[in-house]
């Protein structure tokens, strides 16, 4: 199964829920960072890194002798990633989306497949519960490259497909692109949330933006008590089951801030993790029998 | 006009609270265009409660979008594109809007003909007043690509609308993260603010925000919140900050507050001094103060 | 013959150059020799997500303009326009589209070698 882990609003907990999730789940278990722009999961699993590669995408390199100035891949390209200008072919490697439509237009053949940097990918293993080896992976955007999505597919193709582990995505913030893809392809999608006015708008916008994926799909109020209850409440209208309330405290903020993982040093939090883990199971095996369960 | 932008790298370490107080203070001196250029979720509206006195529509992209009454069901055009967005089907296959990059690979060459092109409506931006000022924000719907289009859109109606009012000062409240709508939402700004945390990811992101602006030339000053939270990781990143050349503007306590203020739809300045109100006082008048010289040879864009 | 193009808010020659290049909403296309003048639309490019200095070079291009006269190009509009060897004047701001070419047939501005703008400068 694969859950992914989100919010509307950042900085609500999804790397700290994550790595609880990670650090108490009983089964084989892969846990992923997708947020490729600002990737935090491995400073809390502390993975051993068993590869750092670099993720390329495929973009065009021209062969002058073979080029006529034609003009059809710059007429074609939708990204002003080529242009003729006098009597040259520009190529503008960091305006490519990777779409592979010059390459298969060029009627002279001039143009082959190249690569322009887009991050890299770590894989590695972390120490997961009862001492068992979980598999970690993790995309870190190169500071400048302007797309996280390329680079998200990168990691999502690496990932085991296979049935009996679980894999757990710490996704982006947001529910814009690097959002969707994220969770995209997750059966199960926990949204993390804070009582606040600002959590409580920005739920609005994941739960808009999710709900239509089918997936099934719950809330961990994250920081209890710091605000009011209208998430609660929008929750409870909405249909949306609640599968944890995280309560704030101070041991746990002041636990985060030494890079530790709540779930491992805070009893409560524990607890409140593995009942968690429960519903997120729960959930998704009542989906994959074929019920939509939402409760 | 001076152009400040408020980012953090790592989301809710306050950008929002800050920028909202901010925007008090700067109403308080010569005014400020207001802007909230995190278009994927917006808050700061829930401060500032504008009238949206005028809406537009956003347009941007495109998709393609197959008739299924010319599609001849050959399967070319899910064999072609890159990013996994046709789906076959019994009769014809269909476009996953989700996942169109707008490439039109499977336009050109789909044999049937049988593809169209259509500009994507993402969003909605509007004009506003508030009691601190003009504002213009903006929210795309939920899904959509975030490509920095509409953030730059709405840099260019804050510019010239601040231009016409003879404001001579941008505020923007940023997005998290260093993708596409923070690069455009720095393009022509004159100084960064990152707000930042003591924590491993506040530190990590903040870090990599910052060599963001390095590589855009912008100038950074450093708000560092819930300072108390670890004092010894406050003094790391106070520490790194002066290696780097990132001029602290402010410590501000972890306190309550900025959820009451939040919870009242106020912003803290509003309220009752209080340690947190004072230290951002404080930091504002450091950020009024500095002289945002780019540190490279390139001319700074910015002209005041 | 010197068709030169200025980055224009308007097409007139009593409206201000847009320091902008990419972005500019039109170019005032300029014989120097003959004082004749057109206007060229920059709007296709004010619209694009991506791309709008190349665009917009390409639409001066095929104004057939020799010389750019312009406030800020990025490094890959300047790439694009020294390519089809277009020359760039920069830093022209704050003046009417008349007072720079004024200044350009007297002789003040200076070919510039290298783009003054940041990469994806001027989204706005």
């Amino acid at each position: 199964m694969i859950y992914a882990i989100a919010s509307g609003k950042g900085g609500t907990g999804k790397t700290t829920v994550t790595a609880s999730l990670a650090a108490v789940w009983d089964r084989p278990l892969t846990a992923v960072d997708l947020d490729v722009e600002e990737p935090n999961l491995h400073l809390f699993l502390n993975p051993t890194t068993e590869a750092e590669t670099p993720a390329l995408m495929e973009t065009p390199v021209l062969d002058t002798e073979r080029c006529t100035l034609c003009g059809q891949c710059a007429a074609f390209c939708q990204f002003k990633a080529l242009s003729v200008m006098g009597k040259t072919l520009l190529v503008f490697q960091e305006m490519c989306h990777g779409c592979g439509g010059c390459l298969a237009l060029c009627p002279e053949g001039a143009l082959s497949p190249g690569g322009r940097e887009l991050g890299r990918i770590v894989s590695g293993h972390f120490q997961a519960a009862g001492g068992a080896q979980a598999g970690f992976f993790m995309g870190r955007l190169r500071v400048g490259e302007a797309m996280s999505p390329p680079l998200m597919r990168q990691v999502k193709a690496l990932l085991p497909k296979t049935a009996d582990a679980d894999i757990l995505i710490d996704s982006p913030p947001g529910v814009s692109c690097p959002a969707v893809n994220a969770v995209m392809d997750a059966d199960c999608i926990v949204l993390v949330t804070e009582p606040t006015p600002f959590g409580l708008h920005d739920l609005k916008l994941a739960v808009e933006a999710f709900r239509p994926l089918g997936k099934p799909l719950g809330v961990v109020v994250n920081r209890a008590g710091i605000g009011d209850e209208k998430v609660q409440q929008f929750c409870r209208e909405q249909n949306l089951g609640v599968w944890a309330e995280l309560p704030y405290s101070r041991a746990v903020a002041e636990a985060y801030a030494r890079g530790e993982v709540a779930a491992r040093v805070v009893p409560e939090m524990r607890t409140a993790t593995l009942a968690l883990m429960a519903r997120m199971r729960d959930a998704a095996a009542a989906s994959n029998s074929g019920e939509v369960h939402h409760a | 006009m001076r152009e400040i932008v408020v980012i953090s790298g790592k989301g809710g370490t306050g950008k929002t609270s800050v920028t909202a107080a901010f925007a008090h203070l700067a109403s308080l001196q010569a005014g400020a265009m207001l802007c909230d250029l995190d278009v994927d979720a917006p808050d700061l509206h829930l401060l500032l409660a504008p009238d949206r006195a005028e809406t537009h529509e956003f347009r941007s992209g495109y998709e393609a979008v197959i008739d299924p009454a010319l599609c001849t069901n050959c399967g070319l055009c899910a064999g072609l594109c890159r990013f996994g967005a046709v789906r076959p089907g019994p009769r014809a296959a269909s476009v996953d809007s989700m996942r169109c990059e707008g490439c039109k690979v499977c336009v050109e060459f789909c044999p049937a003909k049988a593809i169209g092109f259509t500009e994507k409506h993402c969003g909605q931006w509007h004009a506003s007043a508030t009691r601190f000022g003009p504002m213009v924000h903006a929210q795309l719907f939920p899904g959509e690509e975030n490509s920095g289009r509409l953030v730059a859109l709405l840099k260019k109606e804050a510019r010239e609308r601040a231009k016409s009012l003879g404001l001579p000062l941008m505020l923007c409240d940023g997005a998290p993260g260093i993708g596409c709508p923070v690069i455009s939402s720095l393009s022509g700004a004159g100084l960064a603010v990152i707000v930042t945390e003591p924590t491993p990811s506040g530190r990590h992101d903040l870090e990599r925000v910052a060599e963001l602006c390095r590589h855009f030339r912008i100038p950074v000053m450093v708000i560092v919140n819930k300072y108390d939270l670890n004092t010894q990781n406050s003094a790391d990143i106070a520490r790194f900050c002066t290696e780097a050349g990132y001029p602290i503007a402010g410590l501000l306590p972890h306190d309550d507050i900025v959820v009451q203020a939040m919870l009242q739809a106020k912003c803290v300045t509003e309220l009752p001094p209080s340690p947190f109100s004072e230290a951002l006082r404080g930091a504002w008048e450091l950020i009024c103060s500095h002289t945002d010289a780019a540190p490279s040879p390139f001319t700074t864009i910015n002209k005041a | 013959m010197k068709i030169i193009a200025v980055t224009s808010e308007g097409p007139k020659l009593t409206d201000m150059v847009d320091p902008r290049f990419g972005r500019a909403g039109g170019f005032v296309v300029v014989n120097v020799d003959t004082n004749e003048t057109s206007y060229v639309d920059n709007g296709n490019s004010q619209t694009m997500a991506q791309g709008a200095g190349i665009q917009a070079a390409e639409n001066v291009a095929r104004a057939g303009a020799q010389v750019v006269l312009s406030g800020f190009v990025g490094p890959k509009a300047f790439q694009a326009l020294a390519a089809a060897g277009i020359a760039v004047v920069q830093n022209v701001e704050n003046m009417t589209v008349a007072e720079a070419v004024g200044k350009y047939k007297r002789g003040e501005f200076t070919v510039a070698d290298g783009p003054n703008a940041q990469a994806g400068g001027n989204k706005g």
